[in-house]
Formats: C-alpha cells, sequence, structure tokens
C-alpha cells in the first residue's frame, strides 16, 4: 500500500510538473487542447455525415450511435490523458534513458505514466463528454430505472479501466518489441472506433472476439444494449451488462501482471 | 579528356545524384525499422476491417451513395488504409524533425549545407513514401480485397495511372507539411499549428468518408481543395472513375496544386530564413 502511495504522490508531482511546462505556452495549449477536441470530433462529423444520408444504422438512431460514441470516447480520453504516454517507453528502452528511472525513488510505472503529461488530451474528454449529453438528452424511449442512470457513469469508468489496462499491456508489450508501440493503437483508437459505432454492423467472429479475447464489448456496447433496451447480438445471459467493473478489475490485474513481468525481464541496452 | 558537354552537365548530374541519394535514404532509413512496419500493417489493417463493416452497413442503407456502389465504396476504404501512411493522411511526417531544427538552431546548419532545405526534404520525404507504399501498402490492400468483395482494376494502365496519382498526392501532401514545419520559425512550438494540420488533412482528404459523401457545398468545395489530391483523386482514378480526358484532368489538378504549393513553400522559406535567429549559443 506504502509503494502504491508513493506511485501516486509522485506521479502526481511529475503531473504537476509537466502541467506548468505547458503553461509556460499558453497559446500553444489552447491551440492544442482545441485542436484535439477538434480532432476527436472529425469523427463524429463523419458520423453525423452518414447519418445525413440515412436514419438508421445497424439499425441503431444517431442518438444511440451517439450514446455509444461518447460513453467510449469519454473513456478513452480519460485513460489517454492518464496513461497515453505509457507507449513513450519504447523510445526510452533504445536510448538508454529508461535506466535512469530505475533508480529514481518512485514506481517506474508512476515515472513512464507521467512522463510528458499531456494536458491537451483534456480535449477529447470534453468532446466525448458534449456527445454523451447530448445523445442522452436526444433520446428518446428510453426507460431511465436508477439502474440506467447508475449504469452510464459506471460503464466510462469501467471503460477507463479497461482502456487503462490496454495501454499498460501495450505498454509491457514493448519490453519484447520496443518498435512496435503502433500495434497498440489498433486495441486503443481501433478498439474506440470500433466501439462507437453499433455491434449490429460487424461479423460475429469480431464481436466474439472483442467480448471473449480483448474485452472491450465492456467498454460501452453491453452496458448501453441494457440501457437502450436493446438484445446483444451474441445473445449472452443478462448479467453480463453490469459486469464491466468486474471486468476491468481483471484486465487492470492482468495488465499489472504484464507490467512486473516485462520490468522484470528488463536489460539494459548498455552504453 | 573531358568534354566541355561533360563539364556543362557535371553540375546538373551532380544535383540528380544528390537528392537521388538522399530519396534512398529516407527510404532505407524507414526500412529499417521492421518491427514498426508490421505493427503499422496490423493497425492498418485492423482499422481497415472496422472501416470497411461501416461502410457496408451504410451503403445498405444507401446503395450507390456518393456514386459509389458497395465495392468501390470498400476500395475507397483499403485505398484509404495503404495510403496512410505513404501520403500521410494524418498529417504527420517529417515536419515535426524540422521545426525542432527550427527551434533549437540546427536549421542554420542546414542552411550552410551545399543542398537546398526544401528539395533535401522533399526527396528525403518521397523516399520515405516510396518504402511505406510497399511496406505498409501493398498488405493491408491485398487482406482487403480477400476478405471483400473490391472493384479493383484488371487492367495494368489504371494500375500505372494509379501510381503516378499517388506519387503525386505525396508531392501535395509533402508541400502542405513543408508549409507546417516552416510556420515553426514564427510559433518555435510547432504542436498546435502541426494538430490543426491533422485535422484538416484527415478531414478534407476523405480518409474518414469520400469527399463525395460530404453534403452540398461543403463537399464541392472539399473536392477542390489540395487534399483532395492525396486521397480522393488517387482513389478516383484507381476506380475508374475518371476516363480519357478526365484522367488528364485529374492529374493536372493534383499537379497544379503541387506545383502552387511547392512554389509557396519556396517563397515562405526565403522570407523565412531571412529572419533566421540562432537561439542559444
Amino acid at each position: 500500500m506504502a509503494e502504491a502511495a508513493a506511485g501516486i504522490r509522485g506521479y502526481g508531482l511529475i503531473v504537476a510538473m509537466w502541467v506548468r511546462t505547458t503553461m509556460a505556452y499558453r497559446l500553444s495549449f489552447a491551440m492544442t487542447a482545441l485542436g484535439n477536441l477538434l480532432m476527436t470530433a472529425a469523427d463524429f462529423a463523419a458520423i453525423a455525415i452518414m447519418f445525413s444520408h440515412t436514419d438508421v444504422l445497424g439499425g441503431f438512431t444517431f442518438a444511440e450511435v451517439a450514446l455509444l460514441y461518447g460513453t467510449t470516447s469519454t473513456s478513452l480520453g480519460l485513460a489517454d490523458l492518464l496513461l497515453g504516454n505509457l507507449d513513450r517507453i519504447g523510445r526510452r528502452i533504445r536510448d538508454g534513458t529508461m535506466d535512469t528511472l530505475l533508480v529514481r525513488p518512485v514506481p517506474v510505472f508512476a515515472q513512464i505514466a507521467a512522463d510528458r503529461f499531456a494536458l491537451r488530451r483534456i480535449g477529447r474528454v470534453l468532446q466525448g463528454l458534449i456527445v454523451l449529453v447530448w445523445s442522452l438528452t436526444a433520446l428518446d424511449g428510453v426507460a431511465w430505472t436508477p439502474v440506467a442512470v447508475l449504469l452510464v457513469p459506471v460503464m466510462v469508468l469501467a471503460g477507463a479501466a479497461i482502456y487503462g489496462a490496454v495501454f499498460t499491456c501495450g505498454a509491457a508489450f514493448q519490453f519484447w518489441a520496443t518498435d512496435a508501440a503502433e500495434v497498440q493503437n489498433s486495441f486503443t483508437y481501433g478498439g474506440n472506433t470500433l466501439t462507437q459505432y453499433p455491434p449490429t454492423i460487424f461479423s460475429k467472429e469480431l464481436v466474439r472476439g472483442v467480448t471473449f479475447v480483448v474485452p472491450l464489448a465492456f467498454v460501452n456496447w453491453l452496458p448501453a444494449l441494457h440501457v437502450l433496451g436493446r438484445d446483444d447480438p451474441l445473445g449472452l445471459p443478462g448479467w453480463v451488462d453490469f459486469a464491466s467493473p468486474l471486468v476491468a478489475a481483471a484486465c487492470c490485474a492482468l495488465a499489472g501482471l504484464a507490467w512486473r513481468t516485462g520490468l522484470r525481464g528488463y536489460r539494459s541496452t548498455g552504453s | 579528356m573531358r568534354g566541355i558537354g561533360a563539364l556543362r552537365d557535371a553540375p546538373a548530374m551532380q544535383t540528380v545524384r544528390l537528392y537521388g541519394l538522399v530519396a534512398a535514404g529516407g527510404f532505407r532509413r524507414f526500412s529499417t525499422y521492421r518491427a514498426a512496419t508490421a505493427a503499422g500493417v496490423f493497425t492498418n489493417t485492423v482499422f481497415g476491417f472496422i472501416l470497411a463493416y461501416t461502410f457496408v452497413a451504410l451503403w445498405h442503407e444507401r446503395p450507390q451513395l456518393g456514386g459509389y456502389d458497395q465495392a468501390q465504396a470498400l476500395t475507397f476504404v483499403w485505398v484509404g488504409q495503404a495510403l496512410l501512411a505513404p501520403a500521410a493522411l494524418l498529417g504527420f511526417g517529417f515536419q515535426e524533425e524540422l521545426q525542432e531544427r527550427i527551434r533549437s538552431g540546427d536549421v542554420a546548419v542546414d542552411l550552410y549545407r551545399p543542398a537546398d532545405l526544401q528539395l533535401w526534404w522533399c526527396a528525403h520525404d518521397l523516399g520515405r513514401a516510396a518504402f511505406q507504399l510497399l511496406g505498409r501498402g501493398v498488405v493491408p490492400m491485398a487482406v482487403g480485397a480477400l476478405a471483400f468483395e473490391l472493384a479493383l482494376p484488371a487492367a495494368a494502365g489504371t494500375w500505372l495511372l494509379f501510381l503516378l496519382a499517388v506519387a503525386l498526392g505525396c508531392l501535395v501532401s509533402f508541400a502542405i507539411r513543408y508549409l507546417v514545419g516552416l510556420a515553426a520559425f514564427w510559433l518555435l512550438d510547432g504542436q498546435g499549428i502541426n494538430l490543426l494540420n491533422s485535422l484538416v488533412a484527415m478531414l478534407l482528404s476523405g480518409t474518414l468518408l469520400p469527399l463525395t459523401v460530404f453534403p452540398g457545398a461543403f463537399g464541392d468545395i472539399a473536392q477542390a481543395l489540395p487534399w483532395a489530391a492525396m486521397l480522393q483523386v488517387p482513389a478516383d482514378v484507381l476506380l475508374g472513375r475518371h476516363t480519357g480526358a478526365g484522367v488528364a484532368g485529374a492529374l493536372a489538378f493534383q499537379a497544379a496544386w503541387a506545383v502552387a504549393l511547392l512554389a509557396a513553400g519556396r517563397a515562405l522559406q526565403s522570407v523565412a530564413t531571412r529572419r533566421v535567429v540562432v537561439q542559444g549559443g
């Protein structure tokens, strides 16, 4: 527990330092945060253009797709803001600066995660939240039971934890393949694009894969289908709609294990 | 004994040789990172599948949307993934390195070299594009063709015209990013403008959706802007949407933007180099 507290404290201090650094270029920060927001809004613009040509996509309305979009984008935005720079680890291993981190009195994970903390990534979180709030006002015919109301914030946080676990696994993978940082984009940004759309439009094999192998379906599909009162295409039992926090916890445990294994096996490149 | 002709030709030949070597260097530099290339191929393929399914859903609701049938729309998706890295459709690229050299003052050394800054980076970037077209473009395209029914042409001539259109698209892409890179002379920190460049490139190249699907005047304007030269035009050439003089027109559209933007880069470069202030000691 003491180690975790030291890690969080170290993370906070390094983050605060990078935030001060960012604020040295205020105009650039404002431009990059806005740019980030607009950049992530571009794929929502694409969805909006799609719905200017049709009323339903895979049987889902615009507001329903917006709920999927808002939840997964907010989740990814949170994970990206807090842990997104983990993918810089490959570069640190290559240039040897990883060794510096090992001798500092702060857990390596906290140091890497906070390294060059990019506050501008708040833009993605805000953009996701805007779409999410809009979708909640635009949805009609949804029975807002207390369970459904509670399910929305729970799925956003559990989703962020699942994406965080993916970022961590991606970083751990770079201990073995230092150049392969881009692979994790398939599961983070790719997973984000996937779960913005209804599961009905994808092949059953793909949906099975992201349910049972890389559990991205738990980021938003399964809980959101419950909120929308729809059946999931795989016909899974009803309780899985509420399983996201458990799946997220399992993912984080596995990611932690992967990280520790990777770090333990780390061999410096030398001088 | 060297003839006068040889002496006169020598500088020109040397120039061609120099930039040829720079281009080859760009090609080799990117071919070194095999794991990164494999990772890129994997990611492009995954995105190709995701986008392809969304296009299937959309074209199921609206067949012939934007003038494409489903097979053509899916071809557009996979051409987009194949060109994502070579034509830098997300706007990332060498300009970040150039900006860093401008910020640190290293650009002063570059300007002393007996090579032109714009031509140097152009050769380097086209070398990179050539590698990425082979290394990152071919496999996703082949996977897409195996997994989905695409509308690929049988005529070799169409493929050659497509390659020409891709080359011109990469040139336009370079010319835009060179302007973005030079902006660091005024801004020093390039993050903001790089992000805006990425945004515009992603939206207006047709990477998210073909420009012909964009609504009304927005779509018409987008198709006249230089970003259309990066993906929309090459894809349409491959799909055979331009015939006869239309192909020449499409290629001329790309070439005109390339010339205009390269000239703008040249003008901006001469303004910028007149105000170089080397920071630090």
